[in-house]
């Protein structure tokens, strides 16, 4: 009997070597998230004022037309600084001033939404939550502290102690920001929302799958099925799996240089941006494409040629069926890594302020991880929240487009 | 045995190789119709290789080189006019691993019928599937499930499938490299028997291991040795009265 002590010993220890790597990355997977989580659940919650509002007609100054068009036109700075100075009264000029800043800049929008939603309301008095500003916000939601001296505060005594009365008058009250979601960006954190990166996003990748997929699937078929193989494919086969690994912001360059500079397509549009990142994924749908054409048994291809179908029919009738789960779980997790791609989009203008929120692929647009960067730039705590909350979202899309993968794979796999 | 029947198939002269290597050293059999010829010989001795040749199979590997007469109905199946795709619908081929479609029974039997515009209506594709099941023996058993996936159904019921999906063209030539292999000794049975029933309409060739699946089966047997035809004959003669002593050695079991 030789003795088996060592070699147990030797796997326990393994054993545990691995469960130690296990939890520790699990460890920080899970700060990571607490981070990402407590930070970022503040951009959800948003501070409003309660204030009574006259749409008072001689302020408004809207014509007789009155149509929506008109409503929209108009400027309503004006009447929202006579809704702060009636909810504020016997304020001097620099008190006013004070107490307007603890109110959104953005206040006359809001304003202009509710009238041109409801122009009748127009002479009339109502009760109206006004989005405090975000440096009110962040003193209401404690993360900016209130007890250092007055010098190193966004807010001043005079406004805390407006803050106060306004507060123990029941009219300081936190409410879902629904923003964040419909808005474009914006320079005040409290009005800026994803809506604008997101749709960028989305045109990207609506590009990025419309190209890189039917270009990727038809290579890999053409490469694993028609062409034969010699010195030709396996310089194209190793220079495609050299440019799997070829750093993304090398493909920003290339748009730039290419689709930017020489074909003279416009700047800092999802187009461009799309291509760019279908560029990027083109190598990774190659590879997994014809991985799975390979695992198609050669037997279904020979069945269909021996009752007399081209290699055309072979190739589209049953191999390509049979290789498209796999086809497309690759073009999925493709299109994940190019959501989170941050560099090409930099190389080609994706990066600005944008604050419509794009309606084409043509328009100028940022995306998310781009915009995740912008905010992360921004000084003002407001926008840190946002940042946070633009990762959630982005991760969230992330692990919806890899459980799509998995589901594709498992549902539609052939067994044999 | 009657000796003048029809030939079906005639081949002549038969070289192929791979690349350098050669696999088949002039061969010449002659398939006669409605009859069943075998193929037998040890492992690697070019029976399958040859089969192959026969419906132009090997075509798709490049480093084959095919030389050689093959005459079907007097016409060169290499010939420059001949379009393999029209040659292989004359000339179906069953494998040795039952290879269905992963995709429904009807689909499967349908499939070489509507590729080559075989039916026009929908119904004549039913009739078309209906009959060619019945043929292959397998309708009774599928009728209530030919919208089942083909890979559900038993080794057997997927080899008779096959052997369906190849009739589904009305060939005239049936090649089939030893059907029988992956399956058990009653599913054998079963498409034993229905080979004798096809050999009324078809003319069959078939590669076999099983020297007694030769002897059962077939009108004429083949005997091939490292890529050479030794000895081809009527089966009776060959298994009671083998002219080569190579022959006598491997059906008597001494080599193989």
């Amino acid at each position: 009997m030789t003795d088996l002590s060592k070699r147990l010993a030797a796997e326990k220890r393994f054993k545990y070597i691995a469960m130690f790597a296990m939890c520790l990355s699990l460890f920080f997977v899970v700060i990571l998230m607490l981070k990402i989580f407590t930070t970022g659940s503040g951009a959800f919650i948003r501070t409003t004022i309660e204030a009574s509002v006259y749409f008072d007609p001689n302020t408004i100054e809207v014509t007789n037309e009155s149509s929506i068009k008109a409503i929209k036109k108009t400027s309503y700075v004006n009447l929202a600084d006579q809704i702060v100075k009636d909810n504020h009264p016997n304020l001097n000029d620099e008190k006013f001033i004070l107490v307007r800043e603890m109110y959104t800049r953005k206040f006359d929008f809001q304003l202009r939404d509710y009238i041109a939603n409801d122009p009748n309301i127009i002479g009339k008095t109502i009760l109206m939550d006004i989005t405090a500003s975000s440096d009110l916000d962040q003193i209401v939601k404690g993360n900016y502290p209130r007890d250092v001296p007055e010098a190193q505060r966004k807010i001043n005594d005079y406004q805390l102690s407006v803050l106060d009365s306004l507060d123990a008058d029941g009219k300081i009250s936190s409410t879902f920001n629904l923003w964040f979601f419909t808005n474009g960006d914006s320079r005040d954190p409290e009005t800026a929302g994803i809506l604008g990166a997101l749709m960028g996003s989305f045109y990207a990748l609506l590009i990025c799958f419309s190209f890189a997929f039917p270009v990727g699937l038809l290579a890999s078929i053409y490469l694993e099925e028609f062409v034969r193989p010699g010195k030709l494919t396996d310089f194209i086969e190793v220079n495609i799996n050299n440019l799997a690994a070829v750093p993304s912001i090398v493909y920003g360059l290339l748009g730039l240089g290419m689709l930017i500079g020489v074909f003279g397509m416009p700047y800092q549009v999802p187009l461009v941006g799309g291509l760019v990142l279908g560029f990027m994924t083109l190598p990774t749908i190659i590879i997994a494409s014809r991985a799975s054409l390979r695992s198609v048994p050669p037997s279904i291809r020979e069945a269909a040629l021996a009752v007399g179908a081209t290699k055309t029919q072979t190739v589209f009738h049953h191999v390509i069926p049979l290789s498209l789960p796999g086809s497309l779980t690759g073009t999925i997790i493709g299109m994940a890594q190019a959501l989170g791609e941050t560099a090409p989009l930099l190389m080609v203008g994706m990066v600005a302020f944008v604050m419509d929120i794009p309606g084409g692929a043509l328009d100028p647009a940022t995306g998310l991880p781009s915009q995740i960067y912008l905010w992360s730039e921004s000084a003002e705590r407001g926008f840190l929240e946002k940042t946070s909350a633009g990762i959630m979202l982005l991760l969230g899309f992330l692990i919806t487009m890899n459980t799509i993968a998995v589901i594709i794979r498992r549902k539609l796999e052939v067994k044999w | 045995m009657v000796e003048n029947d029809t030939l079906a198939l005639k081949t002549n002269n038969v070289y192929v190789h791979y690349g350098s290597k050669m696999a088949i050293n002039n061969v010449a059999v002659d398939f006669h119709k409605n009859q069943v010829t075998s193929l037998i010989g040890p492992s690697g001795c070019g029976k399958s290789t040859f089969l192959r040749c026969l419906n132009r199979m090997n075509d798709v590997i490049d480093i084959c080189k095919v030389q050689g007469e093959f005459h079907l109905n007097g016409i060169d199946i290499y010939g420059p006019e001949i379009q393999v795709e029209n040659l292989r619908k004359q000339v179906g081929m069953v494998f040795q691993k039952p290879n269905p479609f992963p995709k429904t029974i009807y689909e499967n039997v349908a499939y070489g019928p509507k590729i080559h515009g075989i039916a026009s209506t929908k119904t004549e594709l039913d009739d078309i599937v209906k009959d060619t099941l019945n043929r292959a023996g397998l309708y009774s058993e599928v009728k209530d499930r030919l919208d089942d996936i083909a890979t559900g159904l038993s080794g057997g019921q997927q080899q008779r499938l096959c052997i369906a999906r190849a009739i589904a063209i009305k060939p005239e030539i049936i090649l089939m490299d030893e059907p029988c292999s992956a399956l058990d000794p009653i599913a054998t049975a079963v498409i034993e028997e229905l080979i004798n029933e096809l050999k009324e309409n078809y003319t069959i060739v078939i590669v076999t291991h099983s020297m007694q699946q030769a002897a059962r089966i077939s009108d004429k047997t083949a005997y091939f040795h490292l890529g050479e035809m030794i000895e081809f004959g009527v089966t009776s003669n060959i298994f009671t009265n083998p002219k080569h002593e190579m022959t006598e050695a491997y059906i008597s079991g001494r080599i193989g």
